[in-house]
């Protein structure tokens, strides 16, 4: 599993604005993507076969949310904070690298 | 305040001259306004433009109806546009025309107090190659009416043509200055 | 503070507004060319094509994207600049919410010229009314001078309130004619304006963020509240800038409203833009032959000069609104404002609409006295004739 998951949902704080003097001047972020974890939608996880990849990296490219990203050593890594099991990574990948199942939660 | 009309075709620079007459009067001290009749102009169309020329600053953003002095660049204008339409009274008319004083008052409705005639299609010819008048006519306003004496006619004319094409232009109002003929009537 | 020496020039109104854009060191300008806007544009490319400003100049395919592109300039920071006339600005509409939803403090200029069809080229302040409700303040300018003025102060004022800004002025009455405008020297316009400092930093990507973000019902209530908020605190802001530039360079815009006799008038015209200048011409005339009239110009539109207007009212027993525009199915625009602004107030001066101008019909001295003479008739008989009048109308 990846080390990402739950990390950025362990930290986050929702932004409540109880008064107007609280919101930004300007209509910028509200931070929404910061407290609505998608990843919690998901019904089937892609579970990434390292020795299966050949970093040809089309799921990145795919990943719509984005919630792929490139690790150090060059294999792929999703954050499971945003995936939303989509499929669409697992659908392109070349070598059946990814493959979806069904997630306990 | 005194209003200026002047009479042209598009592509004549009428509103051209309308504009260096205001220059000139501004460097000679005046408060000045010139702009174009708000019309869509047309290369070859009869078209207007304006000078106001005042010693305060101007407010009025009327175009002009009763000019004190009307300028004519083309003298087949004379046969097609009552030039002389709201022309005060004992106003001048100053005319770019080979032809003799009395022609040119037979074609006005109104017959003005000062009459002024000059050949600046010749004069334009000779030193610009081109006949455009508006730089030439300029000069027999110099001459006829004195709102502006010719050097600020020549410095605005300077400033708005760059270089050779600056220093034929000045030639040419100095020469049409020289060879207008006024009439007082 | 270095001296004032203005530097005198006889400008049309839309070299004046191409100066003033120069010397508020814009750094990004997306326009599209319109009749009679061009000319503003042209001199801004000028300047560039000579070296005499640095400028990102964005050409665009319609007014719609050179809207959109100032969006995206000045939200990464950058003092943008566009111009439009008429259709144009109609094509902006949906760009010109964007603007100041975002609040991002771009400067126009608008050269009011009246709708089609029929196809009209000249002044009528149609155009530009037709965007009150975008979020945009609006100077209407009587002369090349307050183009000039106009554009440099709209800057100031934007960029304090963090809303954008339109300056108006006339199709040919002011955009074609010359005039002596005094311009300001350089490096006291930089004194005067200083670089922008942006709400937020876009390129700063240890926080990123979106801009223009999703609204819910639970948060888009309280942004509006800031516009209107930050639209009335443009008030203060406006007369303290006006004040500040009259102390720099002579020429006071204090007031909202420039006021001539008006507590020494029975009655008052009122109106906005460049046919303003023509009637202090005849007030001045008709003050001669004994009339007590007045003027009261509206410099601002947006935000609306109440207090102004309403100090306005208590002393008057009439106002004349002179509209160069018109609202279908109601009236004269200025004079619907009028009305609205007296209502909750115990001032009650007889105030009729004229409808004068609509595309660029010449408004003369002439014609102001007329109104003059309608107007005292009506104030006589302590009651309006009709509310409305169309005052050219060949009948």
């Amino acid at each position: 599993m990846n080390s990402l998951f739950g990390e950025k949902k362990a930290r986050a704080e929702k932004l409540v604005f109880t008064s107007v003097d609280q919101y930004p001047e300007a209509p910028i972020t509200l931070g929404t993507t910061l407290i609505n974890f998608t990843g919690d939608w998901r019904t089937f996880i892609p579970i990434v076969n390292d020795e299966k990849c050949v970093k040809c990296y089309i799921c990145w490219k795919f990943c719509p949310e984005p919630a792929i990203y490139i690790k150090e050593d060059g294999y792929i890594g999703i954050d499971y904070d945003y995936c939303k099991g989509c499929g669409i990574c697992a659908n392109e990948c070349p070598t059946n690298a990814i493959t979806m199942e069904k997630e306990e939660k | 305040m005194i209003e200026i009309r002047f009479h042209g075709r598009g592509g004549q620079g009428a509103v051209t001259a309308a504009n260096i007459l205001a220059s000139a009067a501004f460097k000679q001290g005046k408060y000045v306004q010139a702009f174009p009749f708000f019309g869509v102009e047309r290369r070859g169309a009869p078209v207007t433009a304006f000078t106001r020329i005042d010693d305060k600053p101007i407010r009025i953003k009327t175009q002009i109806y009763e000019p004190d002095i009307v300028v004519v660049l083309d003298p087949s204008l004379l046969d097609t546009v009552d030039v002389t339409a709201g022309l005060k009274d004992g106003g001048t008319v100053i005319v770019n025309t080979e032809k003799s004083k009395e022609e040119v008052l037979e074609k006005l409705k109104k017959k003005p107090g000062k009459l002024a005639l000059v050949d600046a299609t010749t004069i334009a010819l000779e030193i610009l190659g081109l006949p455009i008048t508006n730089t030439a006519i300029l000069g027999a306003v110099a001459k006829a009416t004195g709102v502006v004496e010719l050097k600020y006619v020549q410095e605005a004319i300077k400033e708005t043509f760059s270089g050779e094409l600056g220093e034929k232009n000045a030639k040419a109002a100095e020469e049409a200055f020289n060879k207008t003929v006024v009439y007082e009537l | 503070m270095a001296e004032y020496k203005p530097i005198r020039k006889v400008v049309s109104g839309n070299y004046a507004a191409a100066y003033a854009a120069k010397h508020a060191r814009v750094q990004v300008v997306a326009a599209y060319p319109i009749t009679p806007q061009t000319s503003i544009i042209e001199k801004i490319a000028e300047f560039i094509a000579n070296g005499e400003a640095d400028i990102q100049y964005v050409p665009v395919e319609s007014e719609h994207s050179a809207m959109a592109a100032c969006i995206g300039a000045s939200a990464a920071g950058a003092r943008a600049f566009t111009a439009t006339s008429a259709q144009g600005l109609a094509l902006m509409h949906e760009m010109l919410h964007w603007a100041s939803g975002a609040r991002l403090p771009i400067v126009m200029v608008d050269v009011n010229r009246a709708m089609a069809p029929p196809w009209s080229v000249w002044d009528d302040q149609t155009d530009s009314l037709a965007q009150r409700d975008t979020g945009w303040m609006q100077f209407y300018a009587e002369n090349n001078q307050e183009v000039y003025d106009g554009v440099l102060m709209a800057f100031k004022v934007a960029e304090t309130v963090n809303l954008p800004a339109m300056i108006v002025e006339s199709a040919f009455i002011l955009s074609h004619t010359y005039d002596v405008v005094e311009m300001i020297p350089q490096e006291l316009v930089d004194e005067f304006l200083p670089p922008r400092k942006p709400l937020y930093d876009l390129a700063d990507f240890s926080r990123p963020f979106s801009v223009g973000a999703l609204g819910t019902p639970n948060d888009y209530y309280e942004f509006r509240y800031k516009i209107a908020k930050a639209m009335e605190d443009a008030v203060k802001v406006i007369k303290d800038v006006g004040r500040e530039f009259g102390e720099r360079f002579g020429r006071d815009y204090s007031e909202m409203i420039e006021k001539g006799y008006v507590d020494d008038a029975d009655f008052v015209f009122m109106g906005m833009g460049s046919l303003m200048g023509t009637v202090k011409e005849a007030v001045d005339l008709l003050r001669k032959e004994g009339y007590k009239v007045g003027y009261a110009k509206v410099r601002w539109f947006r935000p609306f000069p109440k207090e102004e207007l309403r100090e306005i009212a208590e002393s008057v027993k009439g106002i004349a609104v002179l509209d160069r525009n018109y609202s279908f199915g109601q009236e004269g625009i200025l004079f619907n404002e009028a009305k609205g602004v007296l209502y909750n107030t115990s001032a009650r001066p007889i105030i009729k609409n004229y409808i004068i101008g609509l595309g660029g019909r010449d408004f003369t001295v002439q014609d102001v006295k007329a109104v003059a003479e309608n107007m005292k008739k009506v104030i006589e008989a302590g009651k309006l004739d009709r509310e409305v009048e169309w005052y050219h109308l060949k009948r």
